[in-house]
């Protein structure tokens, strides 16, 4: 049996039956039934929803940590302290 | 006049939620008959279109207006169907049926003369039927769309988020896996 050519002929006889596209009686109904009985959260939806509402606090929260370091960073030497801390391993190699 | 589908969208998302009713209407019967391309039995199929017309009321907020609400919904039909097949995966290998007396007979007058054998028997559209059941799931939708609905590698890419050299790769083993059932159907029957 030449399998290739069974093989082309049942694709055919697969496209020659056609589904059917009949629709049971007052289907939408009971879609529509389902749907009112178990409003189900979309998990996106409420996923988006709860970082729109997170990103007024974050935004306050960066603002304030920004300034906190701004203010504490200044008149207190800690960019000598940053430079000496970040330049302590090539003091030490050095020594 | 009908409203279209994006008004019927607009309102749904807006809260009236009773104007789903009419999108179901205007499509259940596509997703119907693409839903009969995989499931058999006739309450898997409505259980199939069902989840597909309740996951688009879910998330028909996440709906870009750039494509036909069609086009979207019937991606959510062929993932769903594609779902459905992965689910019933186990019940695919413990139920082979062997090949009834008339598609054996249609085997035969194909083998003794392959040009004069119609496809259009229903032998054949069974015999068919049951060669796809034994294929794999991403095997079967390949083949299923591919080969029957003869859609573009592209548009298949679409419909199911694989890339396109995934499809080709999924069509090469389709056809293999469909050869290697044949070859097996046809040394049971003939050796």
């Amino acid at each position: 049996m030449n399998i290739d050519q069974v093989q082309k002929k049942l694709l055919a006889a697969a496209r020659a039956d056609q589904p059917s596209d009949r629709v049971p009686y007052a289907f939408e109904k009971r879609i529509m039934a389902r749907l009112k009985d178990s409003p189900v959260a979309d998990v996106l939806a409420y996923w988006e929803r709860m970082l729109w509402r997170a990103t007024a606090p974050c935004a306050a929260i960066m603002i304030a940590l920004s300034a906190w370091t701004f203010y504490t960073a200044q008149g207190n030497g800690s960019e000598i302290n940053l430079e000496d801390t970040v330049l302590a391993p090539v003091q030490l190699a050095s020594e | 006049m009908d409203p279209g589908d994006d008004e019927l969208i607009r309102a749904v998302l807006d809260g009236k939620t009773d104007h789903f009713e009419l999108l179901i209407q205007r499509y259940q019967s596509r997703v119907f008959a693409t839903a009969r391309r995989y499931a058999r039995r006739e309450d898997e199929i409505e259980d199939v279109v069902q989840e597909v017309f309740i996951k688009a009321f879910q998330k028909l907020s996440s709906f870009r207006r750039d494509a036909p609400f069609e086009h979207w919904l019937m991606r959510l039909a062929v993932r769903t169907c594609y779902d459905f097949l992965r689910g019933h995966q186990r019940n695919r290998e413990s139920t082979f049926t062997e090949i009834s007396d008339e598609e054996s007979n249609w085997l035969d007058r194909f083998n003794a003369n392959p040009a004069d054998t119609t496809e259009h028997s229903q032998a054949a559209k069974e015999l068919v039927r049951k060669v796809l059941e034994q294929l794999p799931p991403p095997a079967r939708l390949v083949i299923t769309l591919l080969e029957i609905e003869e859609r573009s590698v592209k548009e298949i890419s679409a419909l199911t988020g694989w890339s396109v050299p995934l499809v080709k790769v999924r069509a090469f083993r389709a056809r293999a896996a469909m050869r290697k059932i044949l070859e097996k159907m046809a040394r049971e029957k003939y050796l």
